[in-house]
Formats: C-alpha cells, sequence, structure tokens
C-alpha cells in the first residue's frame, strides 16, 4: 500500500469525485467530500515524511518503464505543494457546509463537491506527475473544475468572471500544451526527466528557445503575473467564499511550482538563466506586479477584489525571490508559497463568514464589524498582519528571507523596494480595520450577530496555523531549504 | 517560595501578558480588574528588584527560548542597561496604574478593560525589549510594542483618534519595516550574528561606507526615538488617553527608542567602530537638530501635551547624541537621561492630566491661577521641570552634566552650543505655565470662582506626588543609577 501512495494521492479524490452523485444529501457529501481531502491530506504527509528521510519517490503507472509510462516523481519541491494543497483543501472544506447554504442553491450542492474533489485531483496531479504531458491533462482537469466552481458564484457577473478565466486560461493552456509538443518534437519524449537529459543536446534550437517561451508565457498567464493578472480579481470576487480560500492558497501556486519545476529540473538552470535573462524579466515584472497591483488593492471597494489584488502582489514576491535564482532566493519563493497560502486562506475565509452573516463583502458593510463579529475580525486583523509581515506571523518568514536573498545578491535597491511594497499592505489592510472599528455599525446591520461554531473553527485553524509556523519555523524551512537545495543539484 | 534568577526573567515577560488574559477574564468587575493589574504590577516590580540585586552580584542572567529561524534565537540577557530599562518601566506601570484608576474612572472613559489588557501587552514588550539578548529578539518585541499600543492612542474611537492612530502606525510600523528590518537583515549578512556583544560585532576591517549606511538605516528605522523628521508619530500619539500618554509616550515607547539607539550603537557597533564611521557626524547634526527644532516647535504649542510631546522629542535627542558620542560620559550620561528625563516627563503627564479631569483645561494659555486650585499639581508641575531643563533640587542636572561632558571630550562644540541652548529654551516653555499657575490672575472667568482648593482624584494625586519625589531622590542620592549606567561599559568577565 505504501509503495502505492504517489498515484492514491491522486486517484482518490478523482475517484470519489462521481461517486459523489451516489449520495444524494448535502450534509452526506459534505462529510464524503471531507473524508477524501482528509485522505489525500494523510497521503501527502506520509509521502512528505517518506520524502525527507529517504529521498526521491519514484512511481510508474501500471509499471510501465519510464520513458514509455507515465511516472510519478515525488521529491522534496512537489511532496511540499501536495502538502499545501490538500491541508488548505481539508480545513476549508470544514468550512463548506455551512457557507455554501446561502451561497449555492441546494440542488447544486453535490456538483459542488463534485467539482472541488476534481480540481484537487487535478491540482494534486499536475504536481505528483513526472511527465509533462500528463502536466497539461491534469492541468485540464483542474482548470476546467475551476471555470463551473467560479461560475456558481450568487453574483451574476460570477458567470462573466468564468467566462474571462476559462478565455485566459485556455490560451495559457494551450500554450503550454504547444510548448510541451514542440519539446516532444525535438526530444521524442514526455518524460521530465528524459526531457532534462535530452534537451541540453538541441539547447541552440530555435525549436526549444519557442518551447520555452510557449512554456513560460503559459505559466504566467495561468499564476496571474502582473500584466497577465487581469482575470484573477473577478474570477476571486465573484466565485463562492469556499472556493475562492481554495483557489487563493492553491491554484496560483500550483503554477509557480509548474514555473520551477519547467525552468530548473525540466530546461535546467543554465538554460533558464544564461541563454535568456529571464532573471531581469522576473525581477521587473515581479516588482512592478507587487507596486501596481499593491496600489490597486488600496482602491477596491470590495473586500475580495481587494485581496485578490493583494494576492496578485504576493505573487510578485515569489516571483522575485524565483528571479534571484540562488537557493535562498528560492528558498524565499517556496517559504512564501506555503505561508501566503495560510494567509489567504484564512483571510478569504474568514470573508465568507462576513459574507454569510451580511451577504456582501463591500467595504462600507464593514463599518462596525469590529464589535458585532470580534472573533472573525480578529482572524482578518492576524491574517492582515501576517500579510504585512509582522514578526511572529508566518508573513515575517517569508520576507525575511526574500530579503536576505536579495542582500546576498548585492541587490540592495530591490530590497528596499520590497519593503516599501509591503508598506503599501499596511495601507489596505489598515483600511479595512478602520472601517470596521472606528464606525458605528450600518443601521441595516444592527442584529448581525457573530459567525457560526462550524465556520469559525476553520477559520482559526488557519489564523492559528499562520502564528504556529510564525514562531515554530522548522517544518517550512527544513522542506523549503531540502527542496531548493536539491533542485540547485545538490542532490540530482 | 524562591525562584531561579533564569525564571524570574522569563516570568517578568510573561507575567503582563497573562495578566492580560486575567483582565479580560475580570473585565466586568472593574474593582478585580484593577486588583489583578496592581497585584501584577506589584509582583513585575518585586522581580525586576530581585533581578537587579542578582545583576548587583555579579551574577549573569541569560535564557534562551526556542530558534525562530536557524541559528537566530529568541533569547534573553539581562545587562546593566537593560536591567536599567526594566526597572524604569517596572516601576512607573505600577505608578501609572494607580493614577489611571483615579484618572480612568474620574473620566468615565469606554472600554477599560481593552485599556487595562492592551497596557498589560506593552509593558510585556517592553520587558522583552529591554532583556533581549540579540537584536532579533529586541524587534520582535519592538513590533509587538507598537501593535499593542496602536488599541491605545486609538482609545477614544473618535475621527480625530483614528488620523492620530494612522500617523503613529504608519511611521513606526513604516519606519521599523522598511529602514530597521533592512539593517537588521544587512547586519546579520555582514557581521553573520546578531547577538549584542561588547565592543560590537562587526569584524574590525569591515568596509566602514557599508557599516555607516547600516548606522544610518538604524538611526532612522528606530522610530521610536523620534528624531526628527520621523517624529510626527508622537504628537499625534497625544489623542490618547493622559496615561498612556505619560506611561507609554514619555516612558516605555519612546525610552525602547533610544534604548534600541544605544544597543545598537554599544553592542552591535561598539564604540570604536561608530567614531570613524562616515555618518556618525550627520547622524550627530541630525540629532542636535532634532534637539533645537522640536524645543523651538514645543514653545508655540498652546495644548499642554503637544508641548510636551515637542519637548519629549527634543529630550529623546539628548540621548541620541549621548549614545553617537561614542565616549564613556555620553552613554552614562544618555543612560541616566533615560532614567531623569523619565520622571520627569512622567510626572509632567500626570500633571497634565490632572488638570484635564479635574479643571478640564488642555491649553496651557487657560492655566492662569490654577495653581490657587490645584497647589499640589502645580508644585508637582514647577519641581519636575526643573529636572526636565536640569537645574536643582532635581535629578535632570546628572544627566545633562554627563552629555556635556560627552560633548567637551569630543570636542563637538556646536552639539554642546545647541545643548545649552535648548535648555535655556527649556526654561522658556516650561517654567511660565506653573509661574502664570501661581502668580497670575486668572484671565478666564471660572464657573466657581476658582480660589477654592479642589485637587485631582486622589489615587493620581498619590501617584504624581510619588514621581515628584523619585525627581527629587535621583538629585539627592543618584548613586545607584550612575553605578548602574558605568557598568554598561564596563566589560562583563
Amino acid at each position: 500500500m505504501l509503495t502505492h501512495l504517489p498515484v492514491l494521492q491522486v486517484i482518490v479524490p478523482l475517484m470519489a469525485a462521481p461517486l459523489c452523485l451516489f449520495l444524494t444529501r448535502s450534509r452526506l457529501v459534505w462529510l464524503f467530500a471531507l473524508m477524501v481531502s482528509g485522505l489525500a491530506f494523510l497521503i501527502s504527509a506520509l509521502l512528505l515524511q517518506q520524502v525527507m528521510t529517504s529521498g526521491i519517490i519514484i512511481y510508474e503507472l501500471g509499471g510501465w518503464d519510464a520513458p514509455w509510462g507515465i511516472e510519478y516523481r515525488i521529491d522534496h519541491l512537489n511532496a511540499f505543494l501536495l502538502l499545501i494543497i490538500s491541508s488548505v483543501s481539508t480545513v476549508v472544506l470544514l468550512a463548506a457546509d455551512t457557507s455554501i447554504q446561502k451561497e449555492i442553491p441546494a440542488e447544486k450542492h453535490s456538483y459542488f463537491y463534485i467539482l472541488y474533489l476534481l480540481s484537487l485531483a487535478g491540482m494534486l496531479g499536475i504536481v505528483a506527475t513526472g511527465d509533462a504531458f500528463n502536466v497539461f491533462v491534469f492541468l485540464e482537469i483542474s482548470s476546467l473544475s475551476a471555470y463551473a466552481l467560479i461560475a456558481l458564484g450568487k453574483d451574476r457577473r460570477a458567470l462573466w468572471a468564468a467566462y474571462q478565466y476559462l478565455i485566459m486560461g485556455t490560451i495559457g493552456a494551450t500554450f503550454i500544451l504547444i510548448g510541451i509538443g514542440l519539446m516532444y518534437q525535438m526530444t521524442g519524449t514526455l518524460n521530465m526527466h528524459d526531457l532534462s537529459i535530452r534537451l541540453p543536446e538541441v539547447a541552440h534550437t530555435r525549436t526549444v528557445f519557442t518551447a520555452f517561451a510557449f512554456v513560460i508565457v503559459g505559466i504566467c498567464l495561468k499564476l496571474a503575473l502582473f500584466p497577465l493578472h487581469l482575470w484573477l480579481p473577478n474570477a476571486y470576487a465573484y466565485a463562492p467564499s469556499i472556493v475562492t480560500a481554495f483557489f487563493a492558497a492553491t491554484a496560483t501556486k500550483v503554477a509557480i511550482y509548474l514555473l520551477i519545476r519547467f525552468t530548473f529540473s525540466v530546461f535546467g538552470l543554465s538554460f533558464s538563466f544564461t541563454a535568456l535573462p529571464l532573471h531581469i524579466l522576473f525581477l521587473v515584472l515581479g516588482l512592478s506586479g507587487i507596486f501596481a497591483a499593491s496600489i490597486a488593492a488600496i482602491y477596491q471597494k470590495n473586500v475580495k477584489h481587494l485581496f485578490a489584488y493583494s494576492s496578485i502582489a504576493q505573487i510578485g514576491y515569489m516571483i522575485v525571490g524565483f528571479s534571484v535564482s540562488t537557493t535562498t532566493g528560492l528558498m524565499a519563493t517556496l517559504l512564501h508559497l506555503f505561508n501566503h497560502a495560510l494567509m489567504k486562506s484564512a483571510l478569504f475565509l474568514a470573508l465568507g463568514a462576513v459574507m454569510y452573516r451580511i451577504g456582501s463583502v463591500q467595504l462600507s458593510q464593514f463599518q462596525g464589524l469590529g464589535r458585532q463579529m470580534p472573533i472573525t475580525m480578529a482572524a482578518i486583523v492576524i491574517g492582515g498582519l501576517s500579510l504585512i509581515g509582522v514578526p511572529l506571523t508566518v508573513g515575517f518568514v517569508s520576507k525575511w528571507y526574500l530579503i536576505l536573498a536579495v542582500i546576498e545578491s548585492g541587490w540592495w535597491p530591490v530590497a528596499l523596494l520590497i519593503l516599501l511594497g509591503s508598506l503599501l499592505a499596511v495601507v489596505y489592510v489598515w483600511r479595512i480595520v478602520e472601517m470596521a472599528y472606528f464606525r458605528p455599525p450600518l443601521t441595516s446591520n444592527e442584529n448581525i450577530k457573530e459567525a457560526p461554531f462550524s465556520l469559525l473553527v476553520p477559520i482559526w485553524i488557519l489564523v492559528m496555523a499562520n502564528i504556529y509556523f510564525g514562531i515554530d519555523t522548522r517544518l517550512s524551512i527544513e522542506v523549503a531549504q531540502a527542496a531548493s537545495q536539491s533542485l540547485f543539484g545538490v542532490n540530482p | 517560595m524562591t525562584l531561579s534568577l533564569e525564571s524570574m526573567l522569563q516570568l517578568s515577560i510573561i507575567l503582563p501578558i497573562l495578566t492580560t488574559l486575567a483582565i479580560v477574564a475580570t473585565g466586568n468587575k472593574p474593582n478585580l480588574r484593577e486588583a489583578v493589574t496592581i497585584i501584577s504590577s506589584l509582583i513585575l516590580l518585586y522581580l525586576s528588584v530581585n533581578l537587579y540585586q542578582g545583576i548587583k552580584q555579579g551574577e549573569s542572567i541569560s535564557v534562551t527560548w526556542w530558534p525562530l529561524l536557524p541559528n537566530l534565537q529568541i533569547s534573553f540577557n539581562i545587562e546593566p542597561l537593560g536591567m536599567l530599562f526594566a526597572l524604569i518601566a517596572s516601576f512607573l506601570w505600577l505608578i501609572t496604574t494607580v493614577y489611571s484608576i483615579g484618572y480612568m474612572r474620574h473620566h468615565e472613559e469606554q472600554n477599560q478593560t481593552q485599556f487595562y489588557a492592551c497596557f498589560a501587552i506593552a509593558i510585556g514588550s517592553v520587558m522583552g525589549i529591554a532583556f533581549a539578548e540579540n537584536l532579533f529578539t529586541l524587534f520582535i518585541f519592538y513590533e509587538t510594542l507598537t501593535l499593542s499600543t496602536y488599541p491605545l492612542v486609538t482609545h477614544a474611537g473618535t475621527e480625530k483618534a483614528k488620523k492620530g492612530g494612522r500617523v503613529y502606525l504608519g511611521v513606526l510600523l513604516g519606519t521599523s519595516i522598511v529602514f530597521f528590518l533592512l539593517a537588521i537583515i544587512s547586519t546579520w549578512f555582514v557581521a553573520g550574528t546578531l547577538d549584542f556583544k561588547p565592543g560590537g560585532i562587526f569584524d574590525s576591517d569591515v568596509n566602514t561606507t557599508v557599516a555607516g549606511v547600516i548606522l544610518v538605516l538604524f538611526i532612522f528605522g528606530i522610530g521610536k526615538a523620534a528624531i526628527m523628521p520621523f517624529h510626527r508619530w508622537l504628537p499625534a500619539a497625544m489623542v490618547a488617553p493622559t496615561p498612556v500618554s505619560a506611561l507609554l509616550h514619555a516612558v516605555a515607547v519612546v525610552k525602547a527608542g533610544v534604548f534600541t539607539i544605544l544597543k545598537v550603537c554599544l553592542f552591535i557597533f561598539g564604540i570604536d567602530l561608530l567614531s570613524i564611521l562616515p555618518t556618525t557626524q550627520f547622524l550627530l547634526y541630525l540629532a542636535g537638530a532634532s534637539v533645537l527644532l522640536a524645543s523651538l516647535v514645543a514653545m508655540r504649542q498652546d495644548n499642554l501635551k503637544a508641548r510636551l510631546a515637542y519637548s519629549t522629542i527634543s529630550q529623546l535627542g539628548y540621548i541620541t547624541i549621548g549614545a553617537l558620542l561614542a565616549t564613556s560620559a555620553g552613554v552614562i550620561g544618555s543612560s541616566m537621561h533615560i532614567a531623569t528625563h523619565a520622571f520627569g516627563k512622567i510626572t509632567l503627564f500626570f500633571c497634565a492630566g490632572a488638570i484635564l479631569v479635574t479643571a478640564h483645561k488642555s491649553k496651557i494659555s487657560e492655566m492662569r491661577g490654577l495653581g490657587l486650585q490645584m497647589p499640589i499639581t502645580m508644585a508637582a508641575f514647577f519641581i519636575a521641570s526643573l529636572s526636565i531643563i536640569g537645574v536643582p533640587p532635581a535629578g535632570g542636572i546628572w544627566s545633562k552634566w554627563f552629555l556635556l561632558m560627552g560633548t567637551l571630550e569630543t570636542e563637538q562644540w556646536i552639539l554642546m552650543v545647541v545643548l545649552m541652548i535648548s535648555s535655556l529654551l527649556n526654561i522658556a516653555y516650561l517654567l511660565p505655565i506653573p509661574f502664570h499657575a501661581f502668580f497670575s490672575k486668572n484671565n478666564i472667568p471660572f464657573a466657581n470662582t476658582g480660589t477654592k482648593i479642589k485637587e485631582a482624584p486622589l489615587a493620581s494625586l498619590i501617584a504624581l506626588s510619588i514621581t515628584t519625589v523619585g525627581c527629587v531622590v535621583l538629585f539627592v542620592y543618584p548613586q545607584p543609577l550612575y553605578e548602574l549606567a558605568k557598568a554598561i561599559l564596563a566589560t562583563p568577565e
């Protein structure tokens, strides 16, 4: 059984999804989905433990040898990602039962869970597989279910947002497919490990450069790198709260994973960063993303929009860490991947609680919430502090490493810019704080009570995780360090 | 029950935080809640005094908690400077608590539970700062202090409080994130450690330009020291209830700032390196300008709390100068000034608060003739002013003496003149207040003709009398303070 863990990681949610159809009652489906996600979490924890103790796990699907058959290859990097995705998915699902009562019509509840599990399976698949074409397949599974999930939003604009995402996402996926096709044409293989061996022989050809360009641009669309981020704010804002919390924590992270996987493992460090000025490009895009998106966040009237823009800015930080292209830089990116997943899932879930009580997340509706929903607002404040990067929260840890990485490379002005950018986070977080704590409640909201227990528990699990992993950083730092070192070839 | 010194150290940081829980739990019973606060401040004072005894006997007390990041522990170690700061903070916390009870009740403030709870966290953070063994630990508590005092500053919950809070948080968090954090990470990168060590942690062959830039980042980044142009938060914080302004913005928060500067100058750079850095002179002049300008601005303030706030900015400049002078006289003067200014300024704020709750006056121009109504308060104000100015019979003279010695030793003539002019300005903006209170007829018709004595609430009166006596005691008996300040420079072991 243990040897089959890599495939079970993906198969379990994938197979469980259609089974939801047989369970008719909403609560039953929820319990089932929660169980499946919990199982996935358990598997990923076991996988990570296995990788940390005994190194890379290679699993051949159906027993076919590697270049011909599909290979699942679990190293530090994807074990880490698997853990992030499955853990956030599980905690977010905890809140789903209550949250969707108000946001999704009852007859669509089982579809919601099916799509959720499919999306989860897709993301886990992208991360677990060691086969380039397999990546595309799972990308489509997760994306298609994502479009449908976003379209489930109560607001009619959700349809438009899902459509926007559909167009941009499809372009991205197509680009990736073209890139993979070109690589296959040049090397005759789809296995990533095999590709990494064969690509250097043909690295000078124009086809490989074209393939690289297609793959990178396709991924950047998916990860909403500024200025390819236009689909993201609406998709996050109009999707059901649960979906937003789940995607904000995972979807863009998976794309960052792909970026790292393709540049570091498939094309190789020397090709990605010496043949092309990728680091300068990403540095500029990352920094402009930080500033443009943070400033945009300040002017949003809808708090979900606000945090969506903040997500784009946070992606900018990850990209800056990536562009440094040193072990510390990559480590900062990976840490922020983990930390940002914790922050944003906590924040969006807390917004879900506000949505549940008030039915809107317009900033103006937050008036006086500090007194009416003190526990939810406290969660938002702590999540916001983590976003700012205050010590003893996870945000501080990733910022520390990012600045350290930048200084190590001698990019002093960049360090200053990053820190200035993080001040913008203070501004947009404090707009919410001032609204909630310095204004009397709206007359229409006078009878608002604190969110139900079933929402508060998952929110506070995530908030506590924000603090816990900001205080006890052993797990995140050890894994991020191991992953980053292995990508830089300390072991292949 | 005997506690080891190590557990006392840890307890003095944890206790205030536990107090917070107890305060919240007893929130609806004001008497019990305030009893909890008083008892825990008594315990804290007891702990500090015991630790002080331990230090005096030459014991080294240090505790390591856990590494937050690899090789960066949260750890504590007591040295004389931190001990001095902790003693002042814990003593004045007790006094301020007594004062607050009178003030807050008399003023019928809202949300008193939140007030006492945040206050306790702030004191816990101050203890953390005082005892931090490395810059990393210090930074963590520095930030907690900023955040825990924000709800205190914005206590009134009004539009004005919100604006004040914005400036407060904006400047303090902004400088600490952009400059201070950058300075810390750069130091970590250049020196490879963040532990406070006598003589500094930089190699002797460190690039002086880099170290000079880092020093500038530190001085700018430690916004709590309120060096111009990063001083705006302090006047903005005056929207807070007076006990907050008294303890936090005359003692705990601002002193945490200059304390951090002293720590950085002495134990990160070291006196020797500091004196050869190319940017030290520039920073000295900046601090000098801060001293003068703030005094000039103070003269123009009619709001008593605002005048006191600018006076604080100016006095903080003294301490920064003393630290940057990089001589033993400067350091001794600075550390003594932390204590003498703390007692003087907290008394002045106590008086301002007493006047506010009793006579409902906050403008200086309305305080003429008030001495007849509130003789004790005004007498206390007079003595505390003497301490700030630096004339007998108040403690301020000693610290100013050493600071002047420091400027003489290093031949910083300009700074010496600055310090002297500033003392004259102190006289000009402080002494007229008690003078007019006693010797002028009030120019505003009182509702009740004001010759009858109507003093502040008893609790507040007791508190401000104690701190006034403290000012005088520091003059008569400065020996222990001097010894402690001198021990800062003595290399241990």
